[in-house]
C-alpha cells in the first residue's frame, strides 16, 4: 500500500491510453450525421462591416447553413461576457464594450468572428468560407500597447473614451511618495513584458449536438473548465437553461490557461447545432489559434525601488499599460489587477508599495491568462528591479535579497498588498539553490568560459506566487463572480471499487493518478481499484475547473474531505456488524478495529453492508458515497529560488542555458515524479519566454507570427537538465500540506535568465524574448 | 476522386480520397485512427508523425495519394494489445508524458532516432533530433530520458 501512497512517485493511470493512441480528444469524437463548421474571420484588424452577401456561400455544394451576427442577434444568444469588476480612479467600474459572438456591424481585430459556415464535409465548409462577401470600410488601427491611450488615437469601442479600460491605482500615494523623497537610493528600470500566445499542443475544438427530443444541447469542448463554461454560457449567454445543457471537457491536450475562457467558437457551435438541427464540429487550425486564442502578457512598466544605505528596500512603485485586447477575455481584467500588484511584494519586506495600473484596449485579439497570469509579469518586473538595486548599491544579486527577505519566524505574514503569506522560509531555498548551483565555483566557471570567448553570467529569481485563488467571499469582495471552491464525490461501488468525482480537470497534470493516491493513502483501498473521472457535467456534481495550481490544493482537500465523510460513516456500520461501541471503532490502513480486540472489517466489506444493508445499524442511510464541497480560507503561496546560468557568444549574440537549478517550495509533495514533471515544463515555457517566444502586431494591426513558422516555442534543445530540488514548509491553513506547482517554473525561470544575460554581458536590461539579434545589439551598446 | 490502397498497421486497407486530402486526415477521418494528431499546418510541431516504409514521415505533410502502396505505422501500431512496444513502455516510466498530444509523434520520433543512431544515442543527439517535434507540457527533459531509455530497451 505504502508504494502508492503520498509521497510515491507512482508510474499515472493515464499514460496507457495515451500510449495506445487511445486518448479522446474532442477532435476525435465523431457522431452520426456531423456537420463540419468553419468561421469566416476578420482580415482587418478594424473596419465596419458595411455588408455580408452569403448567397453564393449558401448555395455551394455541401453546405447546410451560413449564419452570421444578425441570426446569432434574432435569436438573442448574449454577448461574452468578462466575470470580474475593477473599479477605475474615477470610481466607475472597468469599460466593458460589447462582446459579440459573431460581428455586428464592426469587427475589431484581425481573426474576429463574422460568420460561421457549415457544411457536409470540411473541405466543403472551407470552400463556402471562401465564398462568402463581406464588404469591409476598414479604420485605421491601434496596435501598440504604449500609445493606445494616447491623445488623437482611433477610438475603438464607444464605450471606452481614450481607448481606456481601467486605471487601477492601489496602495498609499503619499506615504510612498515621501518614502521615495527621503530615500539614500532609488533604482528604477523599464521593461517590456512579452506578448506571449499560450499555444497548448492541442487546438480548441468543440462539438454541439442537440437533441430535440430531450431539448437537451450536449458541447463536447476544449475546457479546462467544464461546470464553469456551461454556467457561463447558460446565466450569460442564454444558450440553454443550465439543466439542459452537457458539457464535456474529454481529454484536453494541455492548457496553460488558454482553455479556460468562453470563446465565441464554443457559443457559436452551440447555439448552431440546434438551430440547424445536426451535430456541428469545429476545430481550430494552428493559424486560427494564434489568431483567436486569447493571448498573454503584453505589459510596458516602468518599476522604481527606494532604498536605504543598507539596501534595504523601503518602498517600490510601478506604472503599467497592461493591453487588453478589442475586447475583454472571460477573467482578463483579473490579470493585470488582482493577479498582478497583489505579488509585488515578492519575498521581501518592502513596506510600502504604489501602483497604478492602465489596462487599454487595441485592436489585437484578447489577452488574458496564460500559465502563471500576472505572477510573472509581477515576479519578472520586481526580480529585475531587484538586480538593478543590487548593482546600484554595489551588492551580491543573492546579498540583497537576503537583506530584504521576509524572514521564516515571520509568517503567516501580511504584505501591504492584501496577501498573507501562509508559510516559507526563502533563506533555506537560496542557500540550498546556491549549494545545488554551486555559486561559489562561479568565477572559475566564468574565467574559463572567457578562454572560450564566450560571456558567462549567472542570474537570481527568489519568487513566491499566489495558487488556489480563495476564499471566494474574498473573490467576491474583489469583484469576481464566481466562488472559488471545489467539490468531490467518493463513491465505493457494493464490490469494493472507488470511484472519484471532481470538480477539477486534468490536462496533462496526472489527477487520475495523483487523486488516486490521495484515496488509496486515506481509505486504504488498493491503487488499481480507484478511479478518478472529471471532465462531465452530466458525472461530477460541480466544479470550478483547473487553472492557477488549484487542483490539489483544493480539489484535492474536497477529495479528502469526503473519504473523512466516509470513515466517520463506515464506523458505524462496522461497529454494529461487530457488535462493539462506535466509540471503539478505530480506522488505519483500510481496515475497521475494534480497539483492544482482534476484530477487524475491511471498508470494501462495510461497502458492502451499506449497499445490502441486512444487518444494519438503525437510522443509518444504506450507501457508501459521500459529496463534500472544500472554500480553502487563504490562498497557497508557493515559493522558490530559481538560477540560471549562460553563456553568450558576444560575436553572434547567441544564448546558450547551460545550467538551471530550482529550488521550490511546494509544501507537501503527493506524486514527486509527476511535481518534477510540472517543474521542468513550466522552466522550459519561462525560458521560451525569456528567449524565444514574441507575439507581433505590425502597425495596421495584422499579427505577423501566426505559425509555428514564425513564432519561435522552445524545442528540445533549447534547454539542458535541470537541477532540481525542495525546501517545503507546511502551509497551516492547507489540510494536505500542499501549495501547488504548475506555474511556479513559468514564473521563476523569465528574470532568472534574464538576470543572467544581464550578468553576462555587463547590461543593465535586455528586453525579451532575448534573441540573438538583441542581445547582440545590447552587447555593442554595453561594450 | 482517387483510389489508394496501402498497409496500415499491417492490415490491407483502401479508400476513395480527393487529391488534396493530406495522409493525416485518411488516417483520421477515414480510417478513424485518431491517436496520430494534427497540432500545426505547418510541418512544425510533429504532433503527425507517423512511419511510412520504416521512415519517419509527418502525415500533415503528405497527400494521401502519395502514400499508395506504402507500408503505415501509426501509434496505433506498436503495442500488442495492451502490452506496451518498450518505446511506449519507456515513455510511461520516465513521465515523458503530460496532457498525451505531441506524444504519438515523440514515441514515432523516437523510434526513427532508434532506426538511424542506433540503440545508445545520447543527450545531445536525442535533443537535436527532436527539433521537429513541439512539447509545451514536459520540458523535454523527460522526453529525451525516455527515448534513450526506449532505444536502450529495443536492443535488449
Amino acid at each position: 500500500m505504502q508504494d502508492y501512497g503520498i509521497g510515491a512517485s507512482v508510474r499515472r493511470k493515464e499514460d496507457q491510453r495515451f500510449l495506445l493512441g487511445k486518448g479522446r480528444y474532442t477532435d476525435d469524437i465523431n457522431v452520426e450525421g456531423q456537420t463540419y463548421a468553419v468561421f469566416v474571420r476578420s482580415p482587418h484588424a478594424h473596419a465596419v462591416i458595411e455588408g455580408i452577401d452569403a448567397t453564393a456561400a449558401t448555395a455551394a455544394a455541401g453546405v447546410v447553413a451560413v449564419l452570421t451576427g444578425d441570426d446569432l442577434a434574432a435569436d438573442g444568444i448574449g454577448p461574452l461576457i468578462c466575470g470580474v469588476t475593477v473599479t477605475s480612479d474615477d470610481g466607475q467600474p472597468h469599460r466593458a464594450p460589447a462582446h459579440p459572438a459573431l460581428a455586428q456591424g464592426k469587427v475589431n481585430y484581425v481573426g474576429d468572428h463574422v460568420a460561421i459556415v457549415i457544411a457536409e464535409s470540411l473541405t466543403q465548409a472551407r470552400d463556402a468560407a471562401e465564398l462568402v462577401e463581406v464588404n469591409y470600410r476598414p479604420l485605421s488601427a491601434v496596435a501598440s500597447t504604449s500609445d493606445a491611450a494616447n491623445d488623437g488615437q482611433q477610438q475603438i469601442h464607444e464605450e471606452a473614451p481614450n481607448n481606456m479600460c481601467f486605471n487601477w491605482p492601489f496602495g498609499d500615494k503619499a506615504a510612498n511618495d515621501e518614502a521615495f523623497a527621503g530615500a539614500h537610493k532609488v533604482s528604477s528600470i523599464d521593461l517590456v513584458n512579452n506578448r506571449m500566445v499560450t499555444n497548448p499542443m492541442e487546438p480548441r475544438a468543440a462539438l454541439g449536438e442537440y437533441n430535440s427530443g430531450t431539448e437537451e444541447i450536449t458541447l463536447h469542448l476544449t475546457t479546462q473548465n467544464p461546470h464553469v463554461h456551461r454556467l457561463v454560457l447558460a446565466a450569460f449567454n442564454q444558450l440553454a437553461p443550465e439543466h439542459k445543457l452537457r458539457v464535456v471537457g474529454p481529454d484536453v491536450g494541455g492548457g496553460f490557461g488558454a482553455k479556460i475562457f468562453i470563446y465565441a467558437e464554443e457559443l457559436v457551435v452551440g447555439w448552431a447545432c440546434r438551430k440547424v438541427n445536426r451535430p456541428v464540429k469545429w476545430t481550430a487550425d494552428r493559424t486560427e489559434a494564434f489568431l483567436s486564442d486569447a493571448h498573454g502578457r503584453d505589459h510596458v512598466t516602468k518599476a522604481e525601488m527606494a532604498l536605504d544605505e543598507n539596501g534595504k528596500f523601503l518602498a517600490m512603485r510601478v506604472h503599467t499599460i497592461a493591453n487588453l485586447g478589442a475586447y475583454l477575455s472571460t477573467f482578463a481584467t483579473m490579470v493585470p489587477s488582482y493577479l498582478y500588484a497583489f505579488l509585488f511584494a515578492g519575498q521581501y519586506t518592502t513596506p510600502l508599495i504604489y501602483s497604478e495600473v492602465k489596462a487599454v484596449f487595441t485592436n489585437t485579439s484578447p489577452v488574458d491568462a496564460s500559465r502563471g497570469a500576472g505572477r510573472p509579469e509581477a515576479t519578472y518586473l520586481l526580480e529585475r528591479l531587484v538586480d538593478v538595486c543590487a548593482a546600484d548599491m554595489g551588492l551580491d544579486p543573492a546579498e540583497i535579497r537576503r537583506r530584504n527577505f521576509i524572514p521564516k519566524d515571520a509568517f503567516p505574514y501580511q504584505t501591504p498588498v492584501v496577501q498573507c503569506y501562509d508559510s516559507g522560509d526563502y533563506e533555506a531555498a537560496l542557500d540550498q539553490a546556491m549549494e545545488l548551483a554551486d555559486y561559489a565555483g562561479f568565477e572559475a566557471r566564468a574565467e574559463e568560459a572567457r578562454g572560450r570567448g564566450k560571456l558567462r553570467g549567472i542570474g537570481f529569481s527568489s519568487y513566491v506566487e499566489a495558487c488556489g485563488i480563495a476564499p471566494s467571499a474574498a473573490v467576491g469582495q474583489l469583484g469576481g463572480g464566481v466562488g472559488l471552491w471545489e467539490s468531490a464525490q467518493v463513491r465505493f461501488n457494493p464490490t469494493g471499487n472507488v470511484q472519484v468525482f471532481t470538480g477539477t480537470h486534468s490536462h496533462g497534470q496526472g489527477h487520475e493518478t495523483t487523486f488516486a493516491q490521495l484515496v488509496c493513502d486515506q481509505l486504504g483501498v488498493p491503487f488499481e481499484n480507484i478511479e478518478v473521472i472529471h471532465g462531465d457535467t452530466a458525472k461530477t456534481q460541480f466544479g470550478m475547473g483547473t487553472y492557477g495550481s488549484r487542483s490539489l490544493a483544493v480539489g484535492g482537500v474536497a477529495i479528502a474531505k469526503a473519504c473523512d465523510k466516509l470513515i466517520a460513516k463506515g464506523k458505524k456500520i462496522a461497529a454494529h456488524a461487530m457488535e462493539a461501541a462506535e466509540g471503539d471503532i478505530e480506522f488505519a490502513d483500510g481496515n475497521y478495529t475494534v480497539a483492544g480486540t482482534d476484530k477487524a472489517m475491511n471498508i470494501a466489506e462495510v461497502a458492502f453492508n451499506a449497499y445490502v444493508p441486512h444487518n444494519y445499524p438503525e437510522g443509518v442511510e444504506p450507501g457508501f458515497d459521500e459529496n463534500a464541497f472544500f472554500d480553502p480560507m487563504n490562498f497557497s503561496f508557493p515559493a522558490g529560488t530559481h538560477i540560471c546560468e549562460v553563456e553568450v557568444d558576444p560575436a553572434t549574440g547567441e544564448v546558450e542555458i547551460v545550467d538551471y537549478t530550482a529550488v521550490d517550495d511546494f509544501g507537501k509533495l503527493v506524486n514527486p515524479m509527476i511535481v518534477e514533471g510540472q517543474v521542468h515544463g513550466g522552466i522550459v515555457h519561462g525560458i521560451g519566454q525569456a528567449l524565444l517566444e514574441g507575439c507581433h502586431y505590425d502597425a495596421d494591426g495584422q499579427l505577423v507570427t501566426a505559425s509555428f513558422m514564425d513564432y519561435a516555442m522552445p524545442r528540445a534543445d533549447n534547454a539542458p537538465d535541470f537541477r532540481i530540488d525542495y525546501a517545503p514548509t507546511d502551509p497551516p491553513h492547507n489540510p494536505l500540506g500542499v501549495k501547488g506547482c504548475g506555474e511556479a517554473g513559468a514564473i521563476g525561470a523569465p528574470p532568472a535568465v534574464i538576470n543572467a544575460i544581464a550578468n553576462a554581458i555587463g547590461a543593465k536590461h535586455v528586453e525579451m524574448p532575448a534573441t540573438p539579434e538583441t542581445v547582440w545589439r545590447a552587447c555593442q551598446s554595453a561594450n | 476522386m482517387s483510389t489508394i490502397n496501402l498497409a496500415v498497421n499491417g492490415q490491407s486497407v483502401s479508400g476513395e480520397v480527393e487529391p488534396r486530402t493530406l495522409l493525416v486526415e485518411f488516417l483520421r477521418e477515414q480510417l478513424r485512427l485518431t491517436g496520430t494528431h494534427v497540432g500545426c499546418d505547418t510541418s512544425q510541431c510533429g504532433a503527425c508523425v507517423v512511419m511510412i516504409d520504416g521512415k519517419s514521415v509527418k502525415s500533415c505533410t503528405m497527400l494521401a495519394v502519395m502514400a499508395d502502396g506504402s507500408e503505415v505505422t501509426t501509434i496505433e501500431g506498436l503495442a500488442s494489445g495492451a502490452d506496451l512496444h518498450p518505446m511506449q513502455q519507456a515513455f510511461m516510466d520516465n513521465h515523458g508524458l503530460q496532457c498525451g498530444f505531441c506524444t504519438p509523434g515523440m514515441v514515432m520520433s523516437g523510434l526513427d532516432i532508434v532506426n538511424r543512431h542506433g540503440n545508445e544515442p545520447d543527450d545531445a543527439t536525442v535533443r537535436r533530433e527532436l527539433s521537429g517535434n513541439i512539447c509545451r507540457c514536459t520540458g523535454y527533459q523527460n522526453i529525451v530520458k525516455a527515448i534513450r531509455a526506449g532505444a536502450r530497451a529495443m536492443g535488449e
